[in-house]
Order: structure tokens, then C-alpha cells, then sequence
């Protein structure tokens, strides 16, 4: 009697089992053919992984994926422009964080000096300057130019980046703020300035840049400089509102071809626009920048409202910068 | 009693069937190309998953995701070399040839062979690397070392010269 349900109970349940695999195998079939209606692919043994889910042919699921992620993630914009400065002025460009950048700047004479002056390359002013990445939107630099003797800092802080994906941000935006201090000797006949403070400047420039394809990038720059004394004896205003214009023309991978113009709004007196024409040439890890502009000074003031050759007449100074960056912090994550 | 123990086994034979995908988003991948000076990236946002019974495995990155020490030198791999927003994505797909040799249930480092198509820069070709599998409690770590020709993928002046005419190519993947 014992022995008797003991036996059916074993057999229900061997009859239970089988039908299991039996469910288990069909669903193994049935898998099996969808897989391989998607895909050709002979060594793939498809049946159920340990999440439950039918685990598929993971090469259709990289395919798959590439065809649908482009929008799930967020890819933003670089190399708008090739390098912080795009000739005389600012470019969008911040230098990365903890990246010494060593600018060194030169300014010729004008052409129209010719032959004697060997079109201008006998008289050259410069600038040296170091700027530095606090974090990958903020970057301060100082300088020191040898024309009017001026020393200035700045800093620059990019708040909108240009993405698509994920956050699509058409345009990129950067503020830079910088001071000016000239220190050249007063002019003993001019009588005018009395204290340091008076020969401070400021200019804030707000930059907005697109980059429209790999080979053609465009910033709109409108700036104020604001002079604490305007000489002579403050008969002038303080406030001085410009909007640049900058572009960048990629030729070849190796070189750009850039613009820079500045047309003043509020003008002081016998000053022109200051334009520039440039060349950036790369190199492994090196940005060369030739130009020829009608400016001289190396700082927002001194070229944006203190330009005084003009194009007309060759007053066209041929200049360069060169750069050495230096990394003096490593990022943390790069695991070597 | 007997039969109990063989219901066990039976029902046991049902999980032969089963299998694991591993997957990983944060593996690592970094390569060597210096040549007189040093070109070294690494990217820590690897997307890869491998299958444990067929060996089937795919490896993919976003090329912006490699990190350089030089700033300017990982905008000209993006701008001039890699075209990152033309081909955005590098990816491999292959298979390990001989996956039936580990034990996923037991610790220890198994040499392995890989092989299938490398697509970078818009190329696809085929290659083959040797490299190990390591289970530790139950964590699967792959890594592998292998060379491509850059001229094979991607066109430039400088390849040969300031760039090394290979890339050594890491892999370090952590799955789960």
C-alpha cells in the first residue's frame, strides 16, 4: 500500500520534469529560429540566459545599438578654434585644465617701411604670458607686452558649451573679463595723468562661437572696454562698446586660415578698426599662428581701440605667436 | 530515494541549457603610438559583453572618450586623424575561440584567443589577439595586448615618423 502511492507520487513527478524540458527545449527551437531569421550566424547556440530574457545575437545588439544611441548620449563640441587667442583677440578656446600654456607673441613694423626697414621686420614689439586651465571652463593668464609696457590678466570662463545628442546647444559661450595697466613714462608735456589707477583698463567680452562643420567655425565677440581715465584730462568717455568678428576657414588638416575685425561702435578719436588676417599651422601637439594685422599692442585695448595703421596704406604689421604647453597637473582617472 | 536523486539531475540538465552574458560599461582600452614623443590615450567607458558558452563577444567606445595628457594632441586625434564626428565609434566583433576551455566556476587565468573584425575610422578588418581570462569569485576580467598597423585604418603624414607606425592596443574589462 505504501510502496503503491510512493510509486505514483514518483511518477507524477518524473512526468512533471519531463514535460519541463520538454517546454524548455521548444522554447530553445523556437528561439533558436528567430535568431536565426535575424542573423547568419552558425555558432550562436541561442536559448535562455540566467536573467530569463532571450539572450540574442550580440552583434545585431552592437548594430542595433549604434543605429539608435547617437541620441542617448551627449557629444560635445571641440576644436571650435585651434587655440585660445585666434589672432589679436580671444578665441572660445579655454586650455585644459591643469595645463600651463606659454604664450610668447610678436608684432613686426609695418610694410609700407620697405626695404631700408626690411618691410618692417627691424622693429618688433612682443608679449610673454602664461595662462593656465583652474578647471576645463575656467582659465586666468597674465602678460606683459613690451608696447606702452603694459602688463594684463584675465580670465575666461566658457558657460555654454556647443553639443548635439543627447543636449543639442547650438552655440557655444565664453566671458572674458581682462585689465589692462599701462606703464610707460608719462609724456612730460601732456600733463594729463596723475595716478596709476588712471591708466587702468577693463574689457569684458562676451564670446559666441559656432562651429558650423569640421572646416568652418564663426564667433561673434561683443565687447565693452572701459577706460578709468580717458586722456587727455577726461574730456572723453569712459565706456567703449565694439562687436568683433572672428572666423576660422580650414584649408588643409594641417592649416587654417583665420579673421579677426573689430568695428568700434562708441570710437575714440583718431583711431581706426583694427583687422587682421592669419595662418594657424599644427604640428603634433603645437599650434603656429602667423598674421598680418594693422594692430601693434597685444591686449584687448590696445587693439581693439588704439589701432593706428591702416590697410590702405601698408601700415600692415606681420607677426606670430608660438606656444609651449606644459602639463603640470595629470588628470586623475588616466591610469598610467 | 533513488529516483528522487535522478528528478535532481534532471531538473539540473534543464540549467545545461542556460547561459551568462557578461557585460561591462566602464572597461578600459588604452593605446601606445609613440613614437618621438609620447602619444598615449586611454578610455575608461568601454561597452562590452561576452557570451560564456559561445565565446561570442563585442567590444565598442566613443573615440572622444580617449583621454590624452596633452589637450591639443587629443583634439588633432579627433580633428585630423580620427574624423571623430564622421565615425564616432570604434567597435570590435568576435569571438574566443577557445571559451570552452574556462571554467567560469572556477578561479584562475585562462589563456584565450580572440579573433574578428576590428572596425576603427570607418575600416573594418580582421584580427586576432591572444589574451587571458581571469574569474576570481565570480568576476570576469579579460585583458589582452595587441598590435594594429595605423596605416591600416587611418591616412597621415606624420604615421611613421613623430606617430609609431603600431599602436599597442590594451584591453582591461571588468565584467559582471
Amino acid at each position: 500500500m505504501f510502496n503503491h502511492k510512493k510509486n505514483i507520487i514518483f511518477t507524477i513527478l518524473i512526468f512533471a520534469i519531463s514535460l519541463m524540458q520538454i517546454s524548455a527545449k521548444a522554447q530553445n527551437k523556437k528561439g533558436k529560429k528567430e535568431s536565426e531569421k535575424k542573423s547568419i550566424i552558425s555558432k550562436q547556440i541561442t536559448s535562455v540566459d540566467t536573467t530569463g530574457k532571450p539572450s540574442g545575437d550580440l552583434f545585431a545588439e552592437l548594430d542595433q545599438q549604434n543605429a539608435s544611441n547617437k541620441k542617448s548620449e551627449t557629444d560635445i563640441t571641440t576644436a571650435t578654434f585651434k587655440t585660445t587667442r585666434l589672432i589679436n583677440g580671444h578665441s572660445i578656446e579655454n586650455v585644459a585644465k591643469g595645463v600651463l600654456d606659454v604664450k610668447i607673441s610678436h608684432r613686426f613694423g609695418t610694410l609700407n617701411e620697405g626695404a631700408y626697414a626690411i618691410w618692417g621686420l627691424d622693429a618688433a614689439t612682443m608679449r610673454m604670458g602664461v595662462d593656465y586651465g583652474v578647471t576645463d571652463r575656467l582659465m586666468v593668464g597674465i602678460g606683459r607686452s613690451e608696447y606702452q609696457k603694459t602688463y594684463d590678466g584675465f580670465f575666461k570662463y566658457r558657460i555654454l558649451r556647443q553639443s548635439t545628442g543627447k543636449v543639442n546647444m547650438p552655440i557655444s559661450v565664453s566671458y572674458v573679463a581682462s585689465m589692462h595697466w599701462k606703464t610707460i613714462h608719462f609724456d612730460a608735456t601732456q600733463n594729463d595723468i596723475v595716478h596709476y589707477t588712471d591708466r587702468l583698463t577693463y574689457a569684458h567680452q562676451l564670446i559666441i562661437a559656432r562651429k558650423m562643420s569640421d572646416y568652418f567655425s564663426l564667433q561673434v565677440v561683443p565687447t565693452l572696454v572701459h577706460y578709468n581715465n580717458s586722456a587727455p584730462l577726461n574730456k572723453y568717455p569712459n565706456d567703449y562698446y565694439s562687436i568683433g568678428i572672428g572666423a576660422r576657414q580650414r584649408i588643409t588638416k594641417r592649416l587654417n586660415l583665420t579673421a579677426e575685425y573689430f568695428p568700434r561702435i562708441t570710437k575714440l578719436d583718431g583711431y581706426v578698426n583694427s583687422f587682421s588676417l592669419g595662418v594657424d599651422i599644427e604640428t603634433g601637439g603645437h599650434v603656429f599662428q602667423f598674421n598680418f594685422s594693422n594692430s601693434t599692442g597685444i591686449n584687448e585695448r590696445a587693439v581693439i581701440n588704439e589701432t593706428l595703421d591702416t590697410w590702405e596704406d601698408g601700415g600692415i604689421h606681420f607677426g606670430f605667436n608660438i606656444a609651449r604647453v606644459f602639463t603640470i597637473k595629470k588628470a586623475k582617472k588616466l591610469g598610467w | 530515494m533513488k529516483i528522487f536523486i535522478a528528478s535532481i539531475f534532471m531538473l539540473a540538465s534543464i540549467s545545461v541549457f542556460a547561459q551568462k552574458t557578461y557585460s561591462t560599461k566602464t572597461g578600459q582600452i588604452s593605446f601606445d603610438a609613440s613614437a618621438t614623443v609620447d602619444i598615449k590615450a586611454v578610455n575608461n567607458q568601454v561597452d562590452s559583453k561576452f557570451i560564456d558558452n559561445t565565446g561570442q563577444m563585442i567590444f565598442s567606445l566613443l573615440i572622444k572618450s580617449f583621454k590624452f595628457a596633452n589637450g591639443l594632441m587629443e583634439d588633432h586625434f579627433n580633428e585630423d586623424y580620427m574624423e571623430s564626428t564622421k565615425f564616432p565609434k570604434a567597435d570590435f566583433k568576435g569571438y574566443i575561440s577557445n571559451v570552452a576551455s574556462v571554467n567560469f566556476a572556477k578561479n584562475g587565468t585562462y589563456p584565450v584567443n580572440a579573433d574578428g573584425t576590428l572596425t576603427i575610422h570607418g575600416v573594418a578588418k580582421k584580427v586576432a589577439a591572444p589574451g587571458t581570462i581571469t574569474v576570481n569569485n565570480g568576476k570576469v576580467t579579460i585583458k589582452t595586448l595587441f598590435k594594429i598597423k595605423l596605416k591600416d585604418f587611418i591616412t597621415g603624414s606624420y604615421i611613421g615618423s613623430q606617430i609609431a607606425e603600431e599602436a599597442a592596443i590594451t584591453v582591461n574589462c571588468e565584467y559582471q
